[in-house]
């Protein structure tokens, strides 16, 4: 890394450090992962564990959020749904912002049928719901792994994405640096892959970010219906799905514990993306005025 | 202004055909309706089920094209084909097309005007109170799931009833039975029934359009032709209503187009946590059931929607931008 991206990448960690919301929104996200992945190994129960003596206990010491009605442990349940809505999240995003990379700046860069196959694509899968495929497919990888699924909801989440990104190579193709690279003789993939991509990193970043919130709530609704993560896997879709009766009698916190995770998880990611979109995007409204 | 917009309208239309033909193979593949009757004790002879599922155009035996060419050819009937529980997907569809759409007419639409009616207003007082709060509550329902929405406000009415003592709304249903439908006392109780329901779909429309009105306004606001037309002595409600809103509605129609089959995916939500019986429900009891040709007609009915929605959206464009007109 030489002296300028290293600037101008601590230019962008200052701006971000200086929204205390997007901090804080950083902050608990690391949290998130922190409990979701060490919490259970310092608590007592495991999220396998049941015991029968003592189903639907509201929360206490020994039961941090409450039992369910089979006696399994809520904290240590919702914990276990955590890492899987996050690793979900995170996982989905990539895979997605990665294909919208690759995808955009192909059409931008070939042009021609390239273009049209790839702008056809996206417009047929903006028309399909990627929800409905889904919950259609849902029987073919039921009793799988998680990983189909994370894969099904990526291949539906890059499309508008891609498009952005088709436009920004179409400018960016007739920049010098990239009619340089061309006249050396390098090779179409790598002038995309070396330096078209790289010039749109900040724009990646931010993308990404945003699709892990957007992944996590697409996991939550298609596990509600049982079109998701499948048991014995749990999320916190599949356990709002358990629990979502119970909101309104006395042992609503069945549900309001993972609920009120869910949107606090969801609404911190938010605020990092809202936040690194200001830091990294010199063009932001925001970033200009402060 | 005809031609781009005969174009666009081709354009969709071979989109809807390609969409429906793809969830018909997919829900063809992926669901069994085999699988209904071998759980069953007794289990019934292969000849009756073979010769039903026959009968219903879902035997996995016959070739997959050889089944879409008849739905196919139904299709082109004006005849969705029959459902698992030989009923008639047309009928069921009416029906439940009815139920959907009472259900999202208002909430949606209120949602979404007043959603861009807010972003709008929004931007012109940026940084003001109004618009610090109306960022933030946004930008906090934009992060709640449509289920805990929908179960949070469905306990929220069973609250208020209780703390007021009388029934105010009803959290399951879309009427009670037995009121004469078109008296007082039948639309007020359709109307308990909607109030819910109504609001998440509303409090999410608002949400999505008030954060994209307002940035596309921001965008238009600063451009030298707002200034321009303020300039030459317009009133600034004027210029911002004739010059700024018009232009920043512009890029609203293709966000419009796609949130449409977001709605329905909403109402998927809606109607489950709130106990309504339309398409939502129906799409979830068709792939339970491993009902293939109520899946693809619900497909296409989505397919349909977008289009409509796109090509009014390509109406709405031509109709604000005189570039595309005069072209």
């Amino acid at each position: 890394m030489d002296a300028a991206t290293q600037s101008r990448s601590r230019l962008a960690a200052r701006r971000f450090m200086r929204r205390r919301l997007a901090v804080l929104g950083l902050f608990m996200v690391l949290l998130f992962f922190v409990f979701a992945y060490l919490g259970p190994s310092f608590y007592k129960w495991k999220f396998e564990d049941q015991n029968y003596t003592s189903s639907l206990q509201g929360p206490s010491v020994e039961h941090w959020f409450g039992t369910t009605q089979n006696g399994g442990d809520m904290y240590a349940l919702t914990m276990r749904g955590l890492q899987k809505s996050l690793i979900i999240g995170l996982i989905g995003a990539l895979i997605s912002t990665a294909i919208a990379a690759v995808a955009g700046a192909a059409a931008g860069y070939f042009s021609g049928w390239t273009d049209r196959a790839i702008i056809a694509l996206i417009d047929l899968l903006l028309v399909l719901p990627g929800f409905l495929i889904i919950a259609i497919l849902s029987p073919v990888f039921e009793g799988h792994t998680w990983h189909i699924f994370v894969l099904l909801l990526a291949a539906f989440q890059w499309m508008i994405t891609a498009r952005v990104i088709r436009s920004m190579t179409l400018s960016m193709k007739e920049r010098e640096f990239v009619h340089a690279a061309r006249f050396m003789g390098v090779s179409d993939w790598k002038i995309i892959l070396r330096h078209i991509l790289p010039n749109m990193s900040s724009f990646l970043i931010i993308d990404a970010t945003i699709n892990v919130s957007s992944l996590i709530l697409a996991e939550v609704g298609l596990s509600f219906f049982g079109f998701g993560v499948q048991p014995p896997d749990i999320s916190l879709g599949t356990l709002i799905n358990d629990h979502w009766q119970s909101a309104g009698t006395e042992n609503g916190y069945q549900f309001y514990f993972p609920a009120v995770l869910l949107v606090l998880l969801v609404l911190s990611v938010n605020l990092v993306g809202d936040g690194l979109r200001d830091a990294l995007d010199p063009n932001a409204k925001v970033g200009e005025q402060r | 202004m005809g031609k781009f917009l005969l174009h666009r309208f081709v354009y969709l239309v071979v989109l809807v055909v390609i969409a429906t033909s793809s969830t018909y193979f997919l829900a063809a593949a992926a669901l069994n309706p085999r699988s209904n009757f071998e759980g069953r004790n007794p289990p019934p002879p292969p000849e009756a089920v073979d010769s039903l599922l026959d009968g219903l155009n879902l035997n996995d035996k016959t070739p997959i094209t050889q089944r879409f060419e008849r739905w196919v050819r139904g299709v082109f009937q004006w005849n969705l084909g029959d459902t698992i529980d030989s009923g008639s997907v047309n009928e069921e569809m009416g029906r439940r097309m009815g139920v959907s759409l009472r259900l999202l007419l208002i909430g949606s639409i209120l949602g979404s005007l007043g959603g861009v009616a807010a972003g709008a207003y929004s931007a012109v007082k940026q940084y003001g109170i109004p618009d610090h709060a109306m960022t933030f509550a946004s930008f906090c329902i934009l992060s709640i799931p449509t289920v805990v929405l929908s179960v949070f406000l469905a306990n929220s009415g069973a609250t208020l009833n209780n703390a007021a003592g009388h029934r105010i709304v009803y959290n399951t249903g879309e009427y009670t039975p037995g009121l004469t439908e078109f008296s007082r006392a039948g639309i007020a109780d359709r109307l308990q029934h909607l109030a819910l329901p109504s609001l998440v779909l509303l409090l999410q429309g608002f949400a999505f359009y008030s954060r994209y009105q307002r940035n596309s306004m921001l965008d238009v606001l600063g451009s030298e032709f707002v200034r321009t037309a303020q300039a030459k002595g317009l009133r600034r409600s004027k210029a911002l209503i004739k010059h700024a809103l018009r232009t920043a509605l512009i890029p609203m129609g293709t966000f419009f187009a796609y949130e449409f089959a977001l709605i329905f995916i909403g109402s998927i939500f809606v109607e489950k946590i709130f106990s309504w019986h339309g398409m939502g429900e129906w799409f979830i009891q068709s792939i339970q059931k491993n009902d293939v040709n109520a899946t693809a007609a619900i497909g296409m009915f989505v397919a349909v929607l977008v289009l409509i929605a796109g090509f009014l959206s390509d109406v709405v464009t031509v109709a604000l931008d005189p570039r595309i007109r005069r072209s």
